[in-house]
């Protein structure tokens, strides 16, 4: 297994770092330039339909792709007083969606309580999962547990084959992916009429773009079904963002320059006015308010005049909130698009 | 679509399946030890790749009508795009084109397809191009008949 960037002393481990090397880019304007150009700023929210809670970058895996540096030897963890802001600030307002990240969201110890909370408030719940955490010895009832909850699974599976899972989220990675999905299946998720969604995520295995999301849906659900007998709901294709250790991977391998004029040349006004932090807002562990995941990993809270902290939570002060933008953000825009939920345009 | 121009071609956000705003691979521009600037000078440069769209000046019209053409040729059709990136990388083989290989592996890696299948295209390309060889040897069958006691 990989190690963390911070681990390993990187300088790519900083924030500052990051968006540094981001506003250096060479091969595309500047990306508020290009949303300027497009008539698209300033870019304000159009409320909040998505109440996203990062609780922390503990994970049992090390992906080269990962946004957010997570591994199991980060400590960050969203504690049960900031867990308990989350639910306080979402029983006050009527968002229809809890979508819980991490990391491995299961391995903090407040998610069930998240989950059972938020449910009880008659929220849809929406877990990204690694899937090998499932099989993880002291989680062995995680996978009936978010049945019970009618939680949604939004499972990472790069590729129906071996070799480029195994590249991007770790050796051995595809065949616990396998059997987890197995289990989920056993439990009805992905079966018709179930009532219990399991949707997976596809992020490429390099340095390119994502294929269509309709043509790929159809090419998972031909090769898994036939293959390993899995099946599923929708598959979510999402542009690798040029962040942490994604973005290492693009210096280090010289693909930088090339990726970013490709997310520029790419780039779609369609995708880019219905880009998914216009409806959503991100918590953080520690409780910061953000306007994406991605902003969050670069430590870019939202603008300073809406509420930045979950325990300031005000949803008509961030219902239409200028969007915070850097260059990352063409990971959003280009093509099809991209979003938690896969394809915009 | 062809070249580095603008490559977003619709609505529908879709992109051509080759030479898609592909950036030539930065190695070919590396200059070996000792050899002096200039000394490389090639008929094939990958930054040229980038040139491609200023074939429009000469006669946009014909141009336009070659992308739009193209454009619809690689279309989802009977075949899907993935399919005909395979075709496009195993017909970029046999042409021998270095700008198309480039341009065409990155759109089936975009299409979804991998390493495995994309070897397999390759091949595809070699049997063919390697029995119409050896096809000719009929040719020389019927020569050697024609001339032999």
């Amino acid at each position: 297994m990989g190690m963390t960037l911070l681990a390993r002393g990187n300088a790519l481990a900083s924030s500052r770092e990051q968006r540094r090397r981001l506003a250096a880019t060479g091969s595309c304007a500047p990306f508020e330039v290009k949303m300027a150009a497009a008539g698209l700023t300033p870019l304000r929210a159009t409320g909040v339909s998505v109440f996203q809670i990062n609780v922390g970058k503990f994970c049992n895996q090390t992906c080269r792709h990962c946004h957010v540096d997570a591994g199991p030897e980060r400590t960050e963890q969203m504690s049960r007083e900031t867990a308990q802001l989350c639910m306080r600030a979402l029983a006050g307002t009527d968002i229809a969606t809890v979508d819980i990240t991490g990391g491995a969201p299961e391995l903090n110890a407040n998610f069930r309580w998240l989950v059972a909370q938020a449910r009880a408030l008659g929220r849809h719940v929406m877990d990204r999962c690694n899937l090998s955490v499932l099989l993880l010895r002291p989680q062995a009832d995680l996978a009936e547990s978010l049945a019970g909850h009618q939680v949604e699974v939004v499972a990472s599976l790069p590729y129906t084959r071996e070799a480029q899972t195994d590249s991007q989220r770790g050796e051995g990675v595809f065949g616990k992916s396998l059997e987890a999905l197995r289990l989920l299946n056993r439990l009805g998720y992905g079966v018709e009429g179930s009532g219990l969604t399991l949707n997976l995520v596809h992020n490429p295995a390099g340095a390119f773009l994502p294929a269509r999301q309709e043509a790929l849906e159809a090419q998972f659900r031909r090769e898994l079904s036939h293959l390993h007998g899995i099946v599923f709901n929708r598959l979510y294709t999402i542009t690798n963002m040029p962040i942490s250790r994604y973005l290492e991977f693009l210096i280090e391998s010289g693909n930088y320059e090339a990726y970013m004029e490709r997310l520029a040349n790419a780039f779609n006004p369609a995708a880019a006015a219905a880009v998914m932090c216009r409806h959503t807002i991100s918590v953080g562990w520690d409780g910061t308010l953000y306007d994406c995941d991605f902003n969050q990993m670069l430590d870019l809270p939202v603008e300073s005049s809406a509420p930045r902290h979950i325990r300031d939570f005000d949803a008509a002060r961030l219902h239409h909130r200028r969007i915070v933008m850097a260059n990352h953000c063409y990971g959003c825009t280009a093509g099809s698009g991209s979003s938690c939920g896969g394809a915009t345009a | 679509m062809l070249g580095s121009g603008a490559v977003y071609t619709g609505a529908a956000g879709t992109l051509s399946p080759c030479f898609a705003g592909r950036k030539p691979a930065t190695q070919g521009e590396a200059r070996p030890p000792g050899r002096k600037k200039g000394s490389m000078e090639t008929y094939y440069h990958p930054k040229d790749l980038a040139k491609f769209s200023e074939l429009s000046k000469g006669n946009p019209q014909l141009w336009d009508k070659f992308m739009a053409y193209y454009g619809a040729v690689f279309a989802e059709g009977a075949l899907t795009e993935r399919e005909k990136a395979l075709i496009a990388l195993a017909v970029a083989h046999a042409v021998q084109c270095p700008y198309c290989i480039d341009a065409c592996t990155q759109a089936c890696l975009e299409k979804g397809s991998n390493l495995e299948e994309m070897t397999e295209a390759v091949h595809v390309t070699c049997a063919i191009r390697g029995g119409a060889s050896l096809v000719h040897g009929v040719q020389m069958r019927n020569v050697v008949n024609q001339l032999s006691m």
